[in-house]
């Protein structure tokens, strides 16, 4: 069976789930081995081995960290030659695409983006043009590579656990020559709510919040949800960057999207029109957010959420 | 010390959004009918001109180059660019590039770079996020890496001094630092500036400003290198997303919170 490389930049002591599901996808497509970077401690051996990887090739230098994206391609160019894998998998993160991007230019390999399922015989599906469109689309290369969004599959561990090979890949000298360095990171301050990516209900609110997240956020937390917010919230400084929803801020895919005070641009939509169920409350009966409500109420959010808020609190007792 | 700059700035003539896309014929190539600058891009073009202001301005002779690859209404997009504040225009206009995937798109904009590097080299290379079209953020990526050049990406704030770059890029999880050497690839967020509108004197003074059109034999490149024939990846299918179908839509009339743990409920989201 053919190799199917899986990159996995892991930056925790864990493995992320994203990197899973790339494993469990890589299973559905020939034999998975995996290019490694990051801390490599018993549990992400013993999570390798039981979801079936048979090699772990990884870097023979440590500092590709250090770089913007370029070294880690250089990197997974020499895995590929190596594993003589046909696909490489990799996360859909702006890394990831562009680890994706530039590895396909040293390959002459094609790249598919924000992939949502892969067929058997490489066929990848993906939306365009903010989701109007499904798509089939493959590489017609003879190595592809795919970026797959998260929470694309289950993942699922392999049926027998496997003893992988250990491989060192030097990486060329020359891969940091150029590249642009990280000389700086602050980490991010975590609000203890459910990662707005994740997260099975998202509550969101936009300019009618009118710098007043507490009715959203309270409405948050009653249904563990995450707080999701338009551009509009987001540019007026009313809560931070990192939780728009749309063309230019986070994609979400969520059981149930609430979405409050928000009329509903196309920009909006592309981030959150794949959620299952969609609730828009809006004073503007005319508000195109009506359109892609499941249940819409056309009335003030700060008599609804309120009033919704106490009534979850009351039957939760 | 102030240093002339030369900068070049992507910049995609893409669908309108704002009305319903399509994709058309047996290869799904994008229908470009009603096109327009890409608003992202914009933010390249802001950029690229408050670089410019920071040093010296109109009067210090800086280029600024909004270079569009498209069919003949892509001209639109870099007359904007013109009215906003670019110096000068470059269209690369082929019938051999339509349909082109990045991986093509990239290769030709390489080779128009380093055409346009022939006098005298570029600093600078300023792109989107992402064009609002393709949504694939690779062509930044790839022609960094065709051209050899480091590559920053993403940048929400940009500063250039002594022949280095110096950005911020937000991930999910922090804030990073970004340092390179010139020249460089750089593809900035719509969190970085406020674009500016043309105004009536941009309008008037573009009128004076040159667009050169490139095609492919200009720049050098095989037409079999780009369009579908050159492109590395395909669409083999596409179907509209079906639309949603309608919901109940309720006014308000004191109690539509509790109607609304009443619709959870019943859809056991509780
Ligand atoms: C290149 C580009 C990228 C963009 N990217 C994004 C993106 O990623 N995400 C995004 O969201 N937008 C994005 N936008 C902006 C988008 O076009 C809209 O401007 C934005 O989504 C509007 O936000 P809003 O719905 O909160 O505000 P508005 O459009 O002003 O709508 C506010 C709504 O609140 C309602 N309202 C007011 N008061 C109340 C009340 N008391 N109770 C109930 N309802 C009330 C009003 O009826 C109105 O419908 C982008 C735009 C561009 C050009
Ligand atoms: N045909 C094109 N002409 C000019 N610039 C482009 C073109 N395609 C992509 N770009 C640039 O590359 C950026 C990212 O595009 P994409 O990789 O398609 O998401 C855009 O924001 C533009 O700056």
């Amino acid at each position: 069976m053919a190799n199917v490389l899986v990159f996995i930049d892991n930056q925790s002591p864990t493995l992320k789930k994203s990197s899973l599901e790339l494993l469990t996808i890589a299973r559905t497509l020939g034999e998975p081995v995996a290019a490694f970077n990051g801390e490599f401690n018993d549990d992400v051996a013993a999570a390798l081995s039981s979801y079936g990887v048979t090699a772990v090739y990884r870097p023979g230098s440590a500092d590709l960290d250090d770089y913007l994206v370029a070294p880690k391609a250089a990197y997974l160019a020499e895995a590929v030659a190596a594993t003589g894998a046909g696909t490489v998998l990799i996360e859909n993160s702006s890394d990831g695409k562009e680890i994706a991007a530039r590895l396909g230019i040293k390959l002459g390999a094609g790249v598919v983006t924000d992939v949502v399922g892969v067929e058997a015989d490489g066929g990848a599906h993906k939306s365009v043009l903010a989701g109007s469109y499904k798509t089939v689309c493959r590489a017609t290369t003879p190595v592809s590579i795919l970026t797959v969004k998260a929470n694309s599959v289950t993942p699922e561990p392999a049926p027998t656990a496997t003893t992988p090979e250990s491989v060192t890949i030097e990486v060329p000298a020359a891969a940091t020559a150029n590249a642009a360095r990280i000389t700086g990171r602050s980490n991010k301050a975590t609000s203890g709510r459910p990662d707005l990516l994740d997260a099975r209900i998202v509550v969101a609110g936009g300019r009618g919040v009118d710098g007043d997240f507490g009715p959203v956020e309270e409405l948050a937390d009653a249904l563990g949800a995450a707080v999701g917010a338009s551009r509009a919230a987001t540019d007026a400084g009313w809560i931070s960057h990192d939780a728009q929803v749309g063309q230019t801020g986070k994609t979400v895919s969520p059981e149930l999207y609430i979405s409050a005070g928000i009329s509903g641009a196309v920009q909006q939509k592309a981030g959150m029109q794949t959620a299952k169920v969609i609730v828009a409350i809006n004073n503007d009966a005319e508000s195109p957010v009506f359109e892609i409500a499941d249940f819409g109420i056309v009335g003030d959010l700060f008599e609804v959420l309120p009033q919704a808020t106490a009534e979850i609190k009351k039957r939760k007792g | 010390m102030e240093e002339t700059l030369k900068i070049i700035v992507l910049v995609k003539h893409v669908p309108d959004a704002q009305l319903d896309r399509h994709l058309n014929g047996a290869d799904y190539t994008t229908d470009r009918a009603e096109s327009i600058l890409s608003e992202l891009d914009e933010y390249a073009l802001e950029a690229a001109l408050q670089l410019t202001e920071a040093q010296g301005g109109k009067g210090a002779g800086h280029q600024v180059i909004a270079l569009s690859m498209g069919p003949a209404g892509a001209a639109n997009a870099i007359k904007k660019s013109l009215q906003i504040g670019a110096t000068e225009g470059v269209h690369l206009k082929d019938d051999a590039l339509a349909g082109s995937d990045a991986a093509a798109t990239s290769l030709a904009l390489a080779a128009t770079v380093r055409y346009l590097s022939a006098g005298s080299p570029v600093d600078l290379i300023l792109t989107g996020m992402a064009s609002t079209d393709g949504e694939t953020s690779l062509v930044p990526a790839q022609l960094a890496e065709r051209l050899g050049l480091p590559q920053v990406t993403f940048a929400s704030e940009l500063e250039i001094s002594a022949g280095r770059i110096t950005a911020r890029r937000d991930s999910d999880t922090h804030y990073d630092t970004i340092e390179a050497p010139l020249p460089a690839v750089v593809s900035v967020t719509d969190q970085i500036n406020e674009p500016r509108f043309p105004n009536f004197k941009g309008i008037i003074a573009a009128k004076r400003k040159t667009i050169i059109t490139l095609s492919l034999a200009d720049i050098g490149v095989n037409p079999a290198e780009v369009g579908l024939s050159g492109s590395w990846t395909a669409v083999q299918n596409a179907e509209p997303r079906p639309p949603r179908t309608a919901g109940t839509i309720i006014t308000d009339e004191g109690d539509a919170g509790i109607q609304l743990v009443d619709f959870l409920a019943a859809q056991k989201l509780l």
